[in-house]
C-alpha cells in the first residue's frame, strides 16, 4: 500500500504541471491582440497603443518564454514592480468581480462550501438508504420504482428541475425564496453598525456564532431548495452504485456463512453486507463533495447564490477569460488534491487494493 | 450475445421499451420538422425561431403559437420542434467525434504500451483534472472570439474535454483482448500491427464501449443545453432547448403565471435525456453478466 500511495504522490506534481500547461494553452488560443483586450480596461486612443502593449509585455514572444513569465511574473520596467505570476498567487484582475481573482476566490468560496456541506448529508444518507432498499428487493416492484425514480433524477437537467422548484415553491406558494438571505437579514449582516461580525462568510455558521437564531433560520430557509435540487440529481448515482455494490456483496460467501450460522437477517444485512458494500460509495461520495466545493455553476445561477459557480457563469457570459482560467486553475487543484485524498483513503479502507497495489 | 437477442431483451423490459418508444417519437419529430412546424417563407435559416412581434412579456398558448411565446415573442412550439433536430445533431456529432478520438488514442495506448501508454494516460489524467462542465464553459468562452456564437463553439468545447472517458474504456478493453491466443496466433503468422488491431482486437474490444457511447448522446445534449442556458452556447433565437429555457431566468418571481416558458421546453429536454438513459441502463444490465439471473436477498 505504501508503494501505491508514494507512486500517487509522486505523480501529482506531473499532473499539476500538465494542468498549468493546458490552462496556458487555452490562453494561447487567443491572439496577442485579444490578450491585450483582456488586460487593458479602456479603449486605446492612439493607433499603435496596442502594439506598444504587445511589445512591452512580450505577448508575441516564443511560447516557452511567455509560459515562464506567466508562472513567475514579470518586472514592469517603468515602476520596477513585479506583476503577475501564478506561482506568486497572482491570478490577475477579474473584470467580472472588480477585484483580483485571488480575492474573488476568497470571497466566493465560503458560500459554495456552505452549500456543499449542507447538501452532502442528505445526498449520501438518503441515497445509500435507497440503494440498500433497491438491492434488498432486487427485481421486485420497489426496485423498479426506485430505479425509475433514480433514472428520472439522473436525466433531469439541473436548470429545468431548479426552475420548476422555484415555480412551485417560490412563485406559486412563496415558501422558499432564491438568494442567500432575506432583505431584513441582509440589512443586519452587511451593516457595519449592527455589531454583526462575519467570521466565516457562511451565513448559517456566522448567525450561530453571533447568536442570531432568526438569521440562522432565514439562511436555512434559503438553502432548502438548492439542497433538495442537488441531492435529487445526485441520489441517482449514489443509489445505482450502492445497489450494485450491495447486490455483489450479498452474493459473497461470507454472507452465506453468516446466514447459515443462523444469524438474524437484519444483522447479516446491517453488519456483514452493508459495511462492505459502502466502500465504493465512500469513494464517489468523496468525489461528489469535491465536485460541489468547486461550485455548482447552474444551481448557483438559478438561485442567485453568490458563490464560485455564479462567478464562473458571470465570467463566461462576459468572456472574462482571466477569471475563468484563474478559477479553473483553483478548481483543478482542489480536484487533484481531493482525488489523491480519496484514493489514499480507499487504499486504507479496502484491503483488496492494499494487497494488489 | 447477439444483437437480435439484446434487442429482444430491451423490448421485454418496460423501462427500456418506453425509452425506445420515446426515441422513435423524437426521431419522427426531427425528420418531419419542416412539416410539423414549417419555417416562414423567406427564412434565412430554418433554425432561427420566428418571432411573432417584439413585445417583451411572454404570451400564453394561442392558435398562432401553440405553446406560447417567450419574451421577445419567440415561438416556443417551433423552437422545440426544430430544437429536436439540434439535439440529434449535437448528440451524434459529439459522441461520434469523442469516440473516434478515444478509440484512436485508447487503442494505441494499450496496444503499444510502455512509455507511450504512460504518457497518453497522464494526458488523460490532466484533462480529467478539470471538472467537465467548467472545462467546457471555459473552452467555449475562449473559442467564442474565434468561431463566433453558434452550434460549433460548444460542440468543439464538449469534444475537447469529452474524449477521455472513451480513451480509458477502450484502453481497458484492448488490454484484455490483447492477451488472447488468437492475437498471438495472428502475430505468429506475420500479420501487420494495423491488421491485428483492426481485424482481431477492435471487433472484440469495441462493443461495450460503443454501447456506453451511444447512451452518452443524452449526456452531451444535456451539457450542450447547459452551455446555451448559461449564454456561452448558440446565438440568440437559435432553435435549441437550453437557449429557450434560458429566457425563463428573467421571469423567476412570475414563473407561476408564465409556466409555459419553462414547462414545455423543460419537458422536451428531460424526456429526450430520459429516453437515452432508460435504454442505456437496460443495456448495462444486459451486458453485465453478473447481473444476469442474479438474486438478491
Amino acid at each position: 500500500m505504501t508503494r501505491y500511495i508514494i507512486r500517487r504522490i509522486l505523480i501529482m506534481p506531473i499532473i499539476v504541471f500538465g494542468v498549468s500547461i493546458l490552462i496556458f494553452s487555452l490562453l494561447m488560443l487567443l491572439s496577442p491582440v485579444e490578450r491585450v483586450a483582456l488586460y487593458v480596461s479602456d479603449i486605446p486612443h492612439t493607433a499603435n497603443a496596442v502594439d506598444r502593449v504587445i511589445a512591452k509585455y512580450g505577448l508575441d514572444d516564443p511560447m516557452h518564454i511567455q509560459y515562464w513569465r506567466w508562472l513567475v511574473g514579470q518586472k514592469d520596467e517603468d515602476t520596477g514592480e513585479i506583476k503577475g505570476g501564478i506561482l506568486r498567487g497572482d491570478l490577475g484582475w477579474s473584470h467580472t468581480a472588480q477585484m483580483t481573482v485571488t480575492e474573488a476566490i476568497g470571497q466566493r468560496f465560503p458560500p459554495s462550501a456552505e452549500l456543499a456541506l449542507f447538501s452532502v448529508i442528505p445526498m449520501l444518507g438518503i441515497g445509500i438508504w435507497l440503494g440498500v432498499q433497491s438491492a434488498l428487493h432486487h427485481n421486485k416492484a420497489i426496485d423498479q420504482v426506485l430505479r425509475a425514480f433514480s433514472i428520472v433524477g439522473y436525466s433531469l437537467p439541473t436548470f429545468v428541475f431548479g426552475l420548476v422548484m422555484l415555480l412551485i415553491f417560490y412563485s406559486l406558494l412563496g415558501w422558499f425564496p432564491p438568494e442567500r438571505l432575506s432583505f431584513w437579514a441582509k440589512a443586519i449582516v452587511y451593516s457595519p453598525s449592527s455589531g454583526y461580525t462575519q467570521y466565516t462568510h457562511m451565513f448559517t455558521i456566522d448567525a450561530l456564532l453571533n447568536g442570531r437564531t432568526d438569521i440562522f433560520v432565514d439562511a436555512i430557509k434559503h438553502l432548502v431548495l438548492p439542497v433538495i435540487g442537488l441531492s435529487y440529481l445526485n441520489w441517482a448515482l449514489v443509489l445505482r452504485v450502492m445497489r450494485s455494490s450491495m447486490l455483489e456483496t450479498l452474493r459473497q460467501d461470507y454472507v452465506t456463512t453468516a446466514r447459515s450460522k443462523g444469524l438474524p437477517e437484519k444483522l447479516v444485512i446491517n453488519k456483514h453486507a452493508r459495511q462492505n458494500a459502502l466502500i465504493p460509495v465512500a469513494t464517489i461520495g468523496g468525489l461528489m463533495f469535491i465536485g460541489l466545493l468547486s461550485g455548482v455553476v447552474i444551481t448557483e445561477t438559478i438561485y442567485n447564490l453568490h458563490g464560485m459557480g455564479l462567478l464562473y457563469a458571470d465570467a463566461a457570459l462576459n468572456l472574462d477569460i482571466v477569471t475563468l482560467l484563474g478559477l479553473a486553475m483553483f478548481n483543478s487543484l482542489i480536484l487533484i488534491a481531493g482525488n489523491l485524498a480519496v484514493d489514499i483513503a480507499y487504499a486504507i479502507i479496502d484491503p483488496r487494493v492494499r494487497l494488489t497495489a | 450475445m447477439t444483437g437480435r437477442k439484446i434487442f429482444k431483451q430491451l423490448l421485454s423490459n418496460p423501462l427500456s421499451l418506453s425509452g425506445l418508444i420515446l426515441i422513435t417519437l423524437f426521431i419522427i419529430v426531427a425528420l418531419f420538422a419542416p412539416i410539423i412546424a414549417p419555417p416562414p417563407e423567406r427564412a434565412r435559416d430554418p433554425y432561427d425561431i420566428p418571432r411573432l412581434g417584439y413585445f417583451s412579456e411572454p404570451q400564453p398558448p394561442s392558435a398562432e403559437a401553440k405553446m406560447g411565446t417567450t419574451e421577445g415573442q419567440y415561438d416556443i412550439f417551433y423552437g422545440i420542434v426544430w430544437g429536436t433536430r439540434t439535439a440529434f445533431r449535437v448528440g451524434l456529432i459529439c459522441t461520434g467525434a469523442t469516440l473516434v478520438i478515444g478509440l484512436l488514442l485508447g487503442t494505441i495506448s494499450a496496444y503499444y504500451g510502455g512509455a507511450l501508454d504512460e504518457v497518453l494516460m497522464r494526458i488523460v489524467e490532466i484533462f480529467q483534472a478539470f471538472p467537465f462542465l467548467l472545462a467546457a464553459i471555459t473552452m467555449s468562452a475562449v473559442l467564442q472570439p474565434k468561431l463566433g456564437k453558434g452550434i460549433w463553439t460548444p460542440i468543439v468545447a464538449l469534444v475537447a474535454f469529452g474524449w477521455t472517458t472513451y480513451a480509458r474504456l477502450i484502453r481497458g478493453d484492448v488490454l484484455t483482448v490483447k492477451q488472447r491466443e488468437y492475437v498471438d496466433a495472428a502475430r505468429v503468422i506475420g500479420s501487420s500491427d494495423l491488421r491485428i488491431i483492426t481485424r482481431h482486437i477492435l471487433p472484440n474490444a469495441i462493443f461495450p464501449t460503443m454501447v456506453v457511447a451511444s447512451m452518452d448522446i443524452g449526456t452531451y445534449v444535456l451539457a450542450f443545453a447547459a452551455l446555451s442556458f448559461l449564454g456561452v452556447g448558440v446565438q440568440w433565437g437559435y432553435a435549441d432547448w437550453g437557449q429557450i429555457i434560458s429566457f425563463a431566468r428573467n421571469w423567476i418571481p412570475l414563473l407561476a403565471t408564465y409556466w409555459y416558458i419553462i414547462v414545455f421546453p423543460g419537458l422536451a429536454i428531460t424526456l429526450f435525456v430520459l429516453a437515452w438513459n432508460l435504454v442505456g441502463d437496460a443495456f448495462r444490465d444486459i451486458l453485465d453478466p453478473r447481473m444476469r439471473g442474479a438474486k438478491g436477498a
